[in-house]
């Protein structure tokens, strides 16, 4: 059996006397690729706050002492008129251009020659101008600049257009190619899980 | 130009650049409101040092501080909206300080006199400004993390509760710094209208946080330069020079 990167026991989230999250008990294998479904309002994002440590809950989680989380939300609501340029942003996890310019060319800003110089416009441009797509791949250059061993990427591609879908999930699986990682992620397209996913967890939450 | 207006002009930059600064911040959390509101709550701690003959901006960064404390815990702790208990601390405070107020104080406690800065003021000024900035320049990249989304800041381990309680106690501390030049009716004008202005010309952080503290230092300079000149009342002179500036921004922007 591969070496587990993160165990999850009776996991129970309670808002006011609703429980969100119910006794939910999982493990994560080291470089696996688990994918999170079900409805909305099932808890998936909860989920993902829980094993970031930012909401309460009761129940045991527990990752390996080397784990290191990079973290994708869902969607920023980045105001358009933010005065907060994409290189800025992401000066606020590391301010070292060179590993900036390399993971910017990881997330695909720098395919070829050709490509250097729209590379070097979306760092000088506004992070409430981006598109989703830029947006999303953005966050994720954000999210790999803490050089993670883990990724949570939360509906990595809502709000994406397709185009911008496929140059997503074509990053994903070179990722997963040169990096050692393991992604959690959340989706609702079947293609992506029988793709992608080599673990499933479904959240169906009664109400 | 006289020693006198030079150590008032310095103050004045001294103050518009601090309040300039840290209120870029507050206009980019959207929390405008609470640096206006808070400035009110000076009155009631001056009241008490003008009874007690201290110096009146220690009697304000006492009253600023406990309703710091008091708006930061139950912002943490309650389900009410800070904003509406922003405002509930608001009006109770400029009430109690209207009645403690001494009459002949009254007006410069509102909207201050710049003519009876001292050398101590002029020294806690100093102290103060320092204080702000370096603190500021500390915590700028978690502030602005959390702008930009608390979820990603919590899940970098970030306090955020905390990073608020400090930014909330520096305001205090500006605002505190500001009553004797703009009064405190005022001050808060000065923690907005830069930071406001240099948002609607700014394309990056940096350019932000350069135009706000330029447009705060500005205003001030000019505004006491027009009051003397004029003699005219220094606080409301350098307030619609910072408005003036805005007005201007604003129709740049829409361009």
């Amino acid at each position: 059996m591969s070496e587990l990167i993160l165990t999850v026991k009776d996991l129970t989230v309670k808002f006011d006397k609703h429980k969100i999250l119910d006794n939910l008990s999982f493990d994560v294998v080291r470089d696996g690729t688990v994918t999170v479904v079900g409805p909305n309002g099932a808890g998936k994002t909860v989920l993902f706050k829980c094993l970031l440590g930012i909401i309460p809950f009761t129940g045991e989680i527990s990752w390996v002492s080397d784990a290191k989380i990079g973290y994708v939300p869902q969607k920023l609501s980045v105001a358009a008129d933010l005065p907060i340029t994409v290189l800025e942003f992401l000066k606020l996890k590391d301010s070292d251009l060179k590993k900036i310019e390399e993971i910017m060319a990881q997330v695909g800003f720098k395919q070829n020659a050709e490509h250097i110089h729209h590379d070097m416009r979306v760092l000088k441009s506004r992070l409430g101008s981006l598109s989703g797509g830029e947006l999303q791949r953005i966050l994720m250059a954000y999210a790999l600049l803490g050089d993670p061993n883990v990724l949570l990427l939360d509906e990595p591609t809502a709000g994406v257009d397709i185009k911008g879908e496929e140059t997503f999930y074509n990053l994903f699986a070179k990722l997963k190619k040169d990096v050692d990682l393991t992604i959690i992620f959340i989706t609702h397209d079947k293609e992506v899980v029988e793709k992608y996913a080599d673990t499933v967890i479904k959240l169906n939450h009664e109400h | 130009m006289n020693t006198n207006l030079i150590f008032l002009l310095f103050i004045g930059a001294l103050v518009g650049a601090s309040s300039a600064y840290l209120g870029s911040f507050m206009v980019l959390k959207r929390m405008s409101l609470v640096g206006d509101a808070l400035s009110h709550v000076a009155l009631p701690g001056i009241a008490i040092a003008l009874t007690f003959g201290i110096n009146p901006m220690l009697g304000a960064l006492f009253t600023l501080l406990i309703a710091t404390f008091a708006i930061w815990y139950m912002s943490e702790h309650s389900e009410v909206y800070p904003e509406a208990l922003v405002g509930v601390f608001f009006t109770a405070s400029l009430s109690l300080g209207l009645l403690l107020t001494p009459q002949p104080e009254l007006l410069e406690a509102l909207f201050g006199n710049i003519d009876k800065i001292g050398l101590q003021d002029g020294i806690l000024t100093l102290v103060g400004a320092i204080i702000i900035f370096v603190v500021t320049l500390i915590f700028s990249k978690k502030l602005l993390l959390g702008v930009v989304s608390e979820d990603l800041a919590k899940s970098q381990k970030i306090n955020i509760s905390s990073v608020n309680l400090i930014y909330l106690l520096l305001v205090a501390l500006v605002v505190a710094l500001g009553v004797k030049f703009l009064g405190t009716l005022l001050t808060g004008a000065m923690v907005i209208i830069p930071a406001a202005t240099a948002k609607n010309l700014a394309k990056s952080i940096k350019g932000f946080h350069f135009l706000a503290i330029g447009f705060g230092i500005t205003s001030s300079v000019v505004g006491i330069l027009t009051a003397k000149f004029y003699g005219i009342s220094s606080g409301p002179a350098v307030v619609l020079t910072a408005v003036a500036f805005f007005i201007i921004s604003y129709l740049i922007k829409r361009r």
